[in-house]
């Protein structure tokens, strides 16, 4: 197997600094150009909430010159950029003297957890489903039953959410409501704990399975069917090889390819889209924990972990990038 | 380019069928019921549907926990969803038409930039950034959502029309088109434009989509407008009264079913034009071997 080429990892290395930069610039300036000023916006919010504030105008004198909005806009971009590059978020206005890094690094396992296996399931489970509808030679009943699974594809992961916690939480009681493990049992690598993981995790996990795996099945089955006309699947018919070997070695190999780039693209949907499943199960991950920072309009929190789901993103997609060369020897690394 | 003819890509018509009942409920729904019981306060709370034990036929769908209607909810946030998506699509298609030909037809160092930039964009997990975007602009009104909805919305045609440009490029028709002397503007607009519109409008499709997703997505964290009931934001006070262990299903489902069918439909609709654009993929749906 031949080495990465010096030059491919470098652009694919560059392009994520690029995606993270726009990513942080885009949620620096945005909000800058709305009309109104944050801060006295945050206050009179406050007034709102809780009838009064003493000494308003010096207390929005005061978190101008904490948040260093008394300071010119390229001086505060730059100062901001700087944080971020050093993972330095900030403190959490809400639960103060917690550092809002701290809180995510207590989340961030479960939301990666979650979202690696469930993530992994429905790719594996929707190229199998594509693949076998792609397939002339797939019996004609099972072609005809296999379209069943696709039926929630169109559907958001939350709205399943929503029906999968009325259902199976509420009106079966199979499965937990809300939380990431069982009140009853101690944090730890422990039997006890994992399994409860496991069965506080099964709704969420299946939320988005079931609505992403028709996603990857649609792209698998249109790749499948443009492959079924190429030379060397006629070859390999040709020599006789047995239809399993065909299938696998040569017709599924060659058409997930397009499906790992397209892992790479849709990962950031994906993520957005299980904050919200996270949210609805109250699972402790980076979607609940943003949930309430949101609830709490706590703003360093919240910029805090979109900036780390942006990262975490990005870094996967590079990943992505990196292994697929290895995946597909005849690429050129020129894209 | 054979089209195959719309009207019989069934795929197409179910789609488009269940896209146009959702308009017509919201056009026609307002003459037949009484749309101001969708505010606060205007009904009795917490009614089941008129067909269950306790309901009313005065409220035929139920009501909530902040005496609203659900039917008079569901057909003014309907209409609601479907302009955001709308307008958040169309800027966004107009701007990757324009790149996506400007990186195409230009190349070089061109090219090069608005595919990197446009690559990037796309791997942003988008909602992270409308979150805080919304957080910080609280009062928002639907067509500035929409517009702040179209800043997610150019990258995916940007780089279709780009891959389109390219392939087209080489056609023989539109080097003909060039050696008689037409201008590259009238080269896309008269030669390659049509011939990209199934894509555009399969595209088209999928935006649309997307921004509904978006907009109900932030909607249903209590991050949309905040005046007006959105279908969101009426999934996001259900959410919060528990409506779901409280078994009040009719407060979330009737939303929810609304923005299933209008999901569905437009999903349709992209396959079926995707069908349209790429006969090979309909062919193997029809032949059974």
């Amino acid at each position: 197997m031949r080495p990465l080429p010096t030059g491919y990892l470098i652009r694919r290395v560059l392009m994520f600094v690029l995606t993270v930069w726009l990513g942080a610039t885009m949620m620096f300036i945005i909000p800058r150009l709305a009309p109104g000023d944050p801060v006295a916006a945050m206050v009179s919010r406050m007034a709102a909430q809780s009838g009064y504030v003493e000494n308003s105008a010096e207390l929005i004198e005061s978190w101008r010159k904490k948040f260093g909005l008394d300071q010119p806009v390229p001086v505060q971009y730059l100062r901001y950029l700087g944080n971020l590059a050093t993972f330095n978020l900030g403190y959490s206005l809400t639960q103060f003297p917690v550092q809002v890094r701290d809180l995510i690094a207590q989340s961030l396992p479960w939301t990666v957890g979650l979202l690696s296996v469930a993530t992994l399931l429905s790719f594996l489970l929707g190229n199998g489903i594509g693949a076998l509808l792609g397939w002339q030679r797939t019996p004609s009943l099972v072609r005809r039953l296999l379209p069943v699974t696709l039926t929630f594809t169109s559907i958001p992961f939350f709205m399943l959410a929503i029906l999968l916690i009325y259902v199976f939480a509420f009106g079966l009681k199979l499965f937990p409501v809300s939380g990431g493990y069982g009140r009853d049992v101690e944090a730890g690598l422990t039997w006890g704990f994992i399994s409860s993981v496991v069965y506080h995790g099964t709704l969420p996990a299946l939320a988005i399975v079931i609505t992403s795996m028709g996603f990857w099945a649609l792209g698998m089955r249109g790749m499948m069917i443009t492959t079924a006309g190429e030379d060397y699947l006629i070859l390999a018919d040709a020599k006789g090889l047995r239809p399993g070997r065909v299938f696998w070695r040569y017709a599924v190999r060659n058409a997930m390819l397009p499906q790992v780039t397209g892992l790479a693209l849709s990962l950031g949907g994906i993520v957005g889209g299980s904050t919200l499943v996270e949210y609805l199960f109250a699972y402790p991950g980076m979607g609940y924990l943003l949930y309430q920072g949101i609830v709490n309009q706590d703003y360093t929190l919240i910029q805090g972990i979109c900036f780390i789901l942006i990262v975490a993103t990005a870094l996967a997609v590079l990943v992505i990038d990196l292994v697929y060369p290895l995946l597909d020897p005849r690429i050129t690394y020129h894209r | 380019m054979t089209l195959i003819h719309p009207a019989t890509s069934p795929k197409l018509l179910i789609g488009a069928s269940m896209v146009i009942g959702v308009v017509l409920m919201g056009v026609i729904g307002p003459l037949c019921w009484d749309t101001t019981l969708a505010r606060v306060g205007t009904s009795p709370l917490n009614l089941p549907p008129a067909w269950m034990m306790g309901g009313d036929r005065a409220h035929p769908f139920g009501t909530e926990s902040n005496g609203r209607d659900i039917l008079a909810v569901v057909i003014t946030g309907a209409p609601r969803s479907l302009r955001v998506g709308l307008i958040a699509a169309g800027v966004g298609m107009l701007t990757g038409i324009l790149l996506g030909c400007t990186a195409g037809l230009f190349g070089g160092w061109v090219d090069n930039l608005i595919r990197t930039v446009t690559d990037a964009v796309l791997t942003i997990p988008s909602l992270a950034i409308l979150i805080v975007i919304s957080a910080y602009v609280r009062t928002v009104e639907i067509d500035t959502m929409a517009l702040i909805l179209s800043l997610f919305a150019w990258p995916a045609p940007t780089r279709l029309i780009r891959a389109q440009v390219l392939t087209l490029r080489e056609r023989g028709y539109i080097r003909m088109a060039r050696l008689s002397g037409a201008s590259s503007l009238a080269i896309i607009l008269t030669e390659m434009i049509p011939n990209m519109l199934p894509y555009l409008a399969s595209s088209l499709t999928g935006n649309i989509s997307g921004a509904i997703l978006a907009a109900t997505s932030l909607e249903a964290l209590g991050l949309g407008p905040t005046r007006i009931p959105t279908l969101g934001m009426t999934i996001f006070y259900a959410i919060r009264s528990s409506a779901i262990i409280r078994g009040m299903w009719w407060w979330w489902g009737f939303p929810i079913l609304v923005l299933i069918v209008i999901f569905t439909g437009l999903f349709l609709i992209a396959i079926g034009l995707d069908e349209i654009a790429n006969p090979r993929l309909r062919q193997a749906v029809t032949s059974d071997k």
